[in-house]
């Protein structure tokens, strides 16, 4: 794998962990909750874009594998105290066996065809769980505060949690850009422009499509399982939340579909201007008072519009078409 | 089982089946002629229920009279966002007009989260109530029943019988044949856009004639359209209605058998295999 | 002089419904190695089903492909292309947000020999330099003129150094100078040993590359042979009597 190798990736990896780093050595808890929720949504954002800005399927729903990731963690550190680590990468790879399972009966479907599909999974499955009594149904399930004895208590548990959020999006990013620079990835691309010309090329989609899939459920699922650890509680809402799921494919849209940099970009863009548009002092108009925390969704949805209507490769997208020698860089 | 129950529950989910069915063929309509699933769905029925908040309750006009100019209010609103937020991106990959229709989405629910929070609202309209001992219906919906019936019918009549209606279609069928054919395609396009707009935004008012809403409470009626146009077809306005009449009576129904909590997981596992195993809908051509 | 080489494909009997529509009716023919096998026929003649039907788009109904000796009836497309069959499409399908030379590596990476990224990296730059794309290898490939696409076409089908490659009217569209062009590409390709089966409504080109014509008509083969014998044939003639204009080419073609 010489693309391991490749100083382009070695820059990326250094700047995501030359910051994320900050909040331990500083020991700062407020940076770290904002880089915690940076860094998962990079993880939702750059595993998203493996099956649809590589491949072209839209995957809508995608949010269903972090729910999944979550609960298979949280059941087994709650009922017989798995070792965190173990239960994230069994939530990992159950996810990731549901993906497969999913994905080969629903990736032969087109277009919204799919799209829709997805939606469908989430939604059966939330509420599915929802009615799941061995997951807590509705109320969801919460830890016994013993269960961050084994991780120095509940507070260090959070550092934990972080230190393991971190690796978890070094480890996507690079995988987003070793199959991206491989001949699977080339292969993908092919099937995003035209599956049939890509079939005639030799190239076997079925298979190709099943395994970014299933690239693009592992990570989410770990990402799950992280959350949930650190909340202490999983409820279906929030696990299959699908408002969270669309709100990673803005991210893609934003920072550059199909591009590696485009979905940290992306996320860390988006999250910053809601966190912004959060805390923003309200606003009277017409003798109505308007909180910018109220109208954050209208503005997101602005911006969003804006950018599909007028920058529809995304910003690293933007960068490579209007400097087409970035383009050797910019992946 | 008390057959007066049941039946009283089959009466009930039937007519909210017609609703439901008018809602969907708006979602159906859109999608069939220019390909775009439209995610400001739900945003629009619930516009059409604070419309008609605001007409009856806020300007005291007759809810009936607020329905007709919710309507209209529909068909210029879904003009005006085909232009603002389709038609530019209209050609594009799927993903595009998905976002560009949630952007619109996330600003009608924002707005309106702003101005409304999230409380529930109501419309009161009392039209009594018909029928004897335990299977009794309320006035209101039967009205709305009629009214989805009308409506139905008008735009079949519209869109077989009429001129435009018959460029609509043929724009559904080959955009650019029709557009060789001399039909301004882009205004078929606003137009029939315009159309699904009107369809779920009168839904959505109809709807609040009948119960209680939140500036949420389009995106439980947007998922069930969904399910529900599947089920008839993607494309399809019939089949939009009988899935419509299909969904509601199951959920009339099922809640006899089930918890209430289970109907929407065999919606949703119904709505997966349908797409999986019938794409064009119960009724259409097999895969 | 091809009739001592060996088959390299053999069709036998090969019939494709669409509905009620006969797109094939118990279509055979065999090719030899190194030949180049013209098909002409009538508009809506069955010419691309074919093509679709040999390289697994599609599963004939009835009836068997034989390639190298070797069953590959129903084969997806993808096993054909590892197999050594790469072809053109008539309406040309560029991955358009990928560059030339991305395409080029895509029939490199999955075609026959299943090359490594960076050794299809070295055969797409020959290719492109071959077909000469080689100035325009990091366009994106949506961008090219149509003449452009069509060579692209060519050179991600030959990047999978194919045994077989079906043509697919590749000359349509272009302006004389361009076919000219294209036709000494295809000639070199021949030199190179590869087996061409080629789709084509220019009669000149056709008739004057080919070993051996096959003629389609309403999915049923009407004539095969020599290109003089086939032109000549009455059935031919007669097949392209609803469009006069081709049947003066035809003869034009012959002369």
């Amino acid at each position: 794998m010489k693309n391991l190798l490749n100083p382009y990736l070695w820059i990326i990896l250094l700047v995501v962990g030359g910051i994320s780093v900050v909040p331990i050595l500083t020991g700062d808890a407020s940076m770290r909750e904002d880089l915690f929720l940076i860094l998962m949504l990079v993880v939702l954002a750059s595993s998203v874009n493996i099956i649809t800005g590589y491949t072209g399927y839209v995957s809508f729903g995608n949010i269903v594998f972090f729910g999944l990731g979550g609960y298979f963690a949280f059941y087994l550190m709650q009922n017989f105290e798995t070792n965190f680590v173990l239960a994230a990468l069994v939530g990992g790879v159950g996810a990731s066996i549901v993906a497969v399972l999913i994905g080969i009966p629903v990736l032969r479907l087109r277009g919204a065809y799919f799209a829709l599909a997805t939606i469908g999974i989430n939604e059966a499955m939330r509420t599915f769980v929802a009615n799941f009594d061995p997951f807590g149904g509705s109320v969801g399930m919460f830890f016994n505060y013993s269960v961050y004895n084994a991780y120095g208590g509940a507070k260090n548990a959070l550092w934990f949690a972080y230190d393991g959020i971190v690796v978890v999006a070094l480890a996507t990013i690079a995988a987003s850009f070793l199959i991206k620079k491989s001949k699977f990835g080339l292969g993908l691309l092919a099937i995003r422009e035209d599956q049939d010309a890509a079939k005639v090329l030799g190239i076997d989609p079925a298979r190709a499509k099943v395994i970014a899939y299933t690239f693009s459920a592992f990570f989410p699922a770990l990402a799950g399982a992280l959350f949930f650890f650190k909340n202490g509680i999983i409820e279906p809402d929030v696990a299959f939340d699908l408002l969270r799921s669309i709100e990673a494919l803005v991210m893609v849209m934003l920072g550059g579909y199909g591009t590696v940099v485009g979905p940290i970009v992306g996320a860390t863009v988006y999250e910053r201007i809601t966190a912004l548009l959060i805390t923003a002092p309200s606003i009277t108009v017409l003798g109505v008072s308007l909180g910018f925390s109220q109208l954050h969704l209208a503005i997101a949805g602005f911006l969003l519009l804006l950018i599909v209507l007028f920058v529809t490769a995304g910003f690293v997208g933007w960068l490579r078409q209007r400097f087409p020698r970035t383009r050797r860089y910019l992946e | 089982m008390n057959l007066a129950v049941l039946v009283s529950s089959s009466i009930d989910g039937l007519m909210l089946g017609f609703i439901y069915g008018l809602a969907a063929m708006g979602l159906t309509l859109i999608f069939g002629v220019m390909r775009v699933i439209n995610l400001a769905h739900g945003a629009v029925i619930t516009l059409g229920m604070f419309a008609l908040y605001l007409f009856s309750v806020q300007l005291g006009l007759n809810p009936y009279l607020a329905l007709v100019l919710t309507l209209f209010l529909g068909l210029a609103f879904g003009v005006v966002m085909y232009f603002i937020s389709v038609h530019r991106v209209i050609n594009a990959p799927e993903l595009t007009t998905l976002l560009a229709t949630f952007s619109v989405d996330l600003i009608i629910v924002g707005v309106g989260t702003a101005i409304f929070t999230t409380s529930p609202f109501s419309v009161n309209v009392d039209l009594g109530t018909y029928g004897s001992g335990e299977i009794t219906v309320l006035g209101t919906k039967i009205v709305a029943v009629l009214a989805a019936i009308l409506i139905t019918v008008a735009l079949y009549y519209f869109l077989y019988r009429t001129r435009i209606g018959k460029s609509i279609r043929a724009v559904a069928n080959n955009r650019s044949a029709a557009e060789l054919m001399g039909i301004n395609t882009t205004a078929m396009l606003a137009l029939s856009f315009g159309l699904g707009t009107m369809l779920a935004m009168i839904s959505g008012g109809l709807i609040a004639t009948l119960f209680t809403f939140t500036i949420l409470t389009g995106d439980d009626y947007q998922t069930k359209s969904f399910v529900i146009v599947v089920i008839g077809g993607l494309g399809n306005p019939t089949g939009a209605l009988v899935g419509g009449i299909l969904l509601g009576l199951l959920e009339g129904i099922a809640t006899l058998f089930m918890q209430p909590s289970w109907v929407p997981v065999i919606e949703y596992v119904a709505f997966v295999l349908i797409l999986l195993l019938r794409p064009n809908g119960l009724f259409g051509a097999r895969a | 002089m091809t009739n001592t080489a060996s088959v390299i494909l053999a069709v036998e009997n090969v019939s494709m419904r669409f509905g009620g529509l006969v797109a094939l009716d118990r279509v055979s023919l065999t090719v030899h190695e190194g030949e180049i096998f013209g098909i002409i026929g009538p508009n809506g003649a069955g010419k691309t089903t074919l093509f679709n039907v040999i390289n697994g788009v599609y599963a004939p109904h009835e009836g068997r492909i034989l390639f190298r000796g070797e069953d590959i009836t129903g084969m997806p497309p993808f096993q054909a292309s590892r197999r050594g069959i790469a072809r053109t499409h008539q309406v040309v399908r560029p991955l358009g947000e990928l560059t030339t030379k991305e395409n080029a590596m895509v029939g490199a990476c999955f075609g026959r020999e299943n090359l490594s990224l960076e050794k299809s990296s070295i055969v797409a730059d020959e290719i492109l330099e071959f077909v000469g794309l080689a100035a325009r290898q990091d366009m994106l490939a949506g961008k090219l003129n149509i003449a452009q696409k069509k060579r692209l076409e060519m050179a991600r089908a030959l990047a999978a150094r194919p045994l077989l490659l079906l043509l697919d009217e590749v000359l349509a569209g272009l302006n004389p100078q361009e076919v000219a062009e294209m036709l000494t590409v295809i000639r070199k390709i021949r030199d190179q040993g590869v087996t061409i089966i080629m789709i084509e409504h220019l009669m000149h080109a056709v008739m004057n590359l080919s070993d051996r014509v096959f003629v389609l008509d309403y999915g049923a083969k009407i004539a095969e042979g020599a290109p003089q014998a086939v032109s000549s044939d009455p059935r031919v003639i007669e097949a392209y009597l609803g469009d006069p204009k081709m049947a003066q080419r035809l003869l034009e073609g012959s002369a």
